[in-house]
């Protein structure tokens, strides 16, 4: 009998005799727990989240609010022109040398409008070269209003390393990448790929941050240290 | 040989009365109670949130087989080769013959819970392997060679001096007191590992059946660049951990974040669904998944505390759990420590050996009120109990409660002993909390009730 067997085999014998229903001990606000939900927990659940806003309008400020506390640099602009002119105040305000992006249409545009060496990381890279470049510009799929999330694929975002090793990640997106909350996203998620999910989907919300020396946040513990969400 | 009981004792008595210790823990809690209650008050509805996050947890837990099995076939149609480890020792000897097999020297390894519960990095430095810890936390008590304190918070129990002081021995650092410095140390230290590493291993906080991803919450971005750059990826995952649909994220994450550390959402949530596809341009060339029983099933046997299964591993119980605050992480000796450890510890390693840290609580349920998936911890901590009691009587007790039956049952030898009570009463004084005390596991860290004057019956036969 093979181990899958085996655990397999164990899980269905101990499943034999039925659970109590979850959450029956619990006595908030003195009601019955939801014994049936209609549909998934989930969905039921979404209006229970944290808002993300109703309007394009509202989920702006919502992810502007998030990226504020969260200390993403979020520029929100009238047009692809205004953005490249903001990324190109970054790098003077960072001297930046070097920038490393991937062959996609807006990113590669970002980083070629920066008059600087550019890497692509899915034409083949080296990882020292990466690690030294000043900043990795990338794509996202969706950005998320309730939380101020970006989210990235290897596909969307020039596989897995470029949005975390470089010091600085910058994601280049549109307005219509901008969702509600969570659910919308992964429901964006779901309808882009299908079932052709690629390897590493990522949501990532700031930049990498640390509490665990006297729970004192700290930005850039392993990955960017500089998070900036260029939107029009 | 002192038994796990004896070293809990002894260990707690020496950690309550460390102030300074204490004072770490506790201000550390306070500043997590703050941020938690400020993000709970931002869900709509924080409570029926949480029956959601249960209701889904439960029909996770009661079909786990459906969707344990449909997990590891997606996982395995997109090249991922999944393996079953019913125990500690086949999950390290899986781990320890595919690293072996890959000729690998260096091993990076993210947080992971279950690599603790089955000793994974002993194992792999013992067979002569290079293991570094990447989160920063994990990474400090690895230098100390001392288990994680707070499955959340490994180095909570260390100030920016200890720290300091252990990174200028071991890293050859400049002195510094800023936590920012001290984590620029650690990141410089550990970019190289990365670089060189010929394996990644991660643990996952969910496993998603409808796609076949793990996903992995985190802070730091360490386990987004283990998942990246080494050629072998390795995750270990407790069968527990199944979720059945990718967007139920959409409820755990926040809840997961809000419990766990009173973030909305944690900094990388980040699900793998196999090794470098066609047309990838990097992430390892294999991936391992070693998905781990370790007496699991056991606990799933028993309806009554099945729910101990939807554990997210938040943490949220320890930090609001009295006894935690004060004995502190390292003193219950277990890897799950607090509430939810006291509830499965003696479960997956013996109900006998760890039923004192059943006990060991003030069934305030502080914990249950505190779980975002629902499990009603403290009745388990009292669940736990009677089935001890129950498998193993003490021969004292039930000779005590014996002995209280056959005087009770006899009014002329109650009244005898209710006499003898009052006249040795103030002997029992002399010799109050020294061994020749026979009530001394009572007496000595609490008062013993002075006799009454009178007793009811005599209180009554005076009013009639």
């Amino acid at each position: 009998m093979t181990g899958r067997e085996k655990i397999l085999g164990r899980i269905r014998e101990a499943l034999t005799v039925p659970a109590p229903h979850p959450g029956a001990h619990d006595a908030h606000g003195g009601q019955a727990p939801h014994t049936s939900f209609k549909g998934r927990p989930v969905h039921v659940a979404r209006g229970w989240m944290p808002p993300g806003g109703d309007t394009f309008e509202e989920q702006v400020v919502r992810f502007r609010a998030a990226s504020t506390e969260l200390k993403t640099d979020f520029r929100f602009v009238g047009s692809r022109d205004e953005a490249f002119t903001e990324l190109a105040r970054i790098r003077d305000t960072e001297g930046w040398k070097s920038v490393a992006t991937h062959r996609a249409e807006q990113p590669s545009a970002a980083a070629a409008s920066l008059g600087l060496p550019v890497i692509h990381t899915d034409e083949g890279y080296d990882v020292d070269a990466l690690e030294s470049c000043d900043v990795g510009i990338s794509g996202c799929d969706v950005l998320v209003a309730q939380t101020g999330t970006v989210v990235v694929t290897n596909r969307s975002a020039g596989g897995r390393a470029l949005s975390v090793l470089p010091p600085h990640h910058v994601v280049v997106a549109t307005r219509d990448q901008l969702v509600r909350d969570l659910t919308a996203a992964f429901a964006r998620v779901q309808e882009t790929y299908g079932t052709g999910y690629p390897s590493m989907i990522s949501f990532i919300t700031g930049p990498s941050r640390t509490g665990d020396i006297e729970r004192i946040l700290v930005l850039g513990a392993h990955g960017p240290k500089k998070l900036t969400v260029l939107c029009w | 040989m002192t038994t796990h009981v004896q070293d809990f004792l002894a260990q707690a008595r020496v950690v309550t009365r460390d102030l300074r210790h204490r004072g770490l823990i506790q201000t550390a809690l306070r500043k997590y109670e703050t941020a938690r209650d400020r993000k709970k008050a931002a869900f709509n509805d924080w409570q029926s949130a949480r029956q959601a996050a249960a209701e889904t947890k439960w029909d996770a837990i009661n079909h786990l087989d459906t969707y344990l099995a449909e997990f590891a076939d997606k996982m395995e149609a997109r090249g991922t080769q999944v393996h079953w480890a019913g125990n500690a020792a086949e999950a390290r000897e899986i781990i320890l013959g595919i690293i072996r097999s890959k000729g690998a020297r260096s091993i990076i390894k993210s947080k992971a819970m279950t690599a603790e519960e089955i000793h994974l990095n002993d194992a792999m430095e013992k067979a002569g392997y290079e293991v570094v810890e990447s989160d920063l936390g994990e990474f400090i008590v690895q230098l100390r060679h001392e288990p994680p304190y707070h499955i959340v918070f490994p180095a909570m129990h260390l100030t920016r001096d200890d720290i300091n002081e252990l990174f200028q021995k071991e890293l050859g650092s400049a002195s510094t007191r800023e936590p920012e410095e001290l984590t620029m140390i650690a990141r410089r230290a550990l970019r190289r590992k990365y670089i060189t590493a010929d394996v990644g291993i991660t643990g996952a906080n969910f496993a998603i059946a409808e796609t076949g991803m793990i996903s992995i919450t985190e802070n730091e971005g360490n386990a987004r660049l283990t998942a990246a750059l080494p050629k072998t990826m390795i995750t270990l995952v407790g069968i527990e951990k199944v979720l059945p649909k990718l967007e139920d994220l959409a409820l755990f994450l926040p809840m997961l974040a809000t419990a766990g550390a009173g973030q909305t959402i944690t900094g990388y949530n980040t699900m793998y669904g196999g090794p470098r596809q066609p047309g990838e341009c990097d992430g390892p060339e294999e991936y391992h998944v070693v998905l781990l029983d370790n007496r699991r099933t056991e606990l799933l046997a028993d309806p009554e505390q099945r729910d101990a299964l939807h554990c997210i591993r938040c943490g949220a119980c320890l930090n609001v759990c009295p006894i935690f605050k004060n004995v502190g992480g390292h003193t219950y000796g277990t890897t799950y420590s607090g509430p939810v450890g006291s509830v499965i510890t003696p479960h997956l390693r013996g109900l006998q050996d760890w039923k004192h840290l059943s006990g060991s609580s003030s069934l305030c349920g502080a914990c249950t009120e505190a779980c975002p998936v629902k499990i009603d911890l403290h009745h388990h901590l009292l669940r736990n109990r009677r089935n001890a009691a129950f498998g193993e009587p003490s021969f004292f007790e039930r000779l005590a409660y014996r002995l209280f039956a056959f005087v009770i049952n006899r009014p002329g030898l109650y009244r005898f002993a209710k006499e003898a009570g009052r006249l040795t009463e103030p002997l029992q004084k002399l010799i109050r909390n020294t061994p020749l005390d026979p009530a001394r596991a009572w007496t000595g860290s609490r008062d013993l009730p002075p006799m009454p004057e009178q007793s009811f019956k005599e209180w009554w036969e005076e009013r009639r």
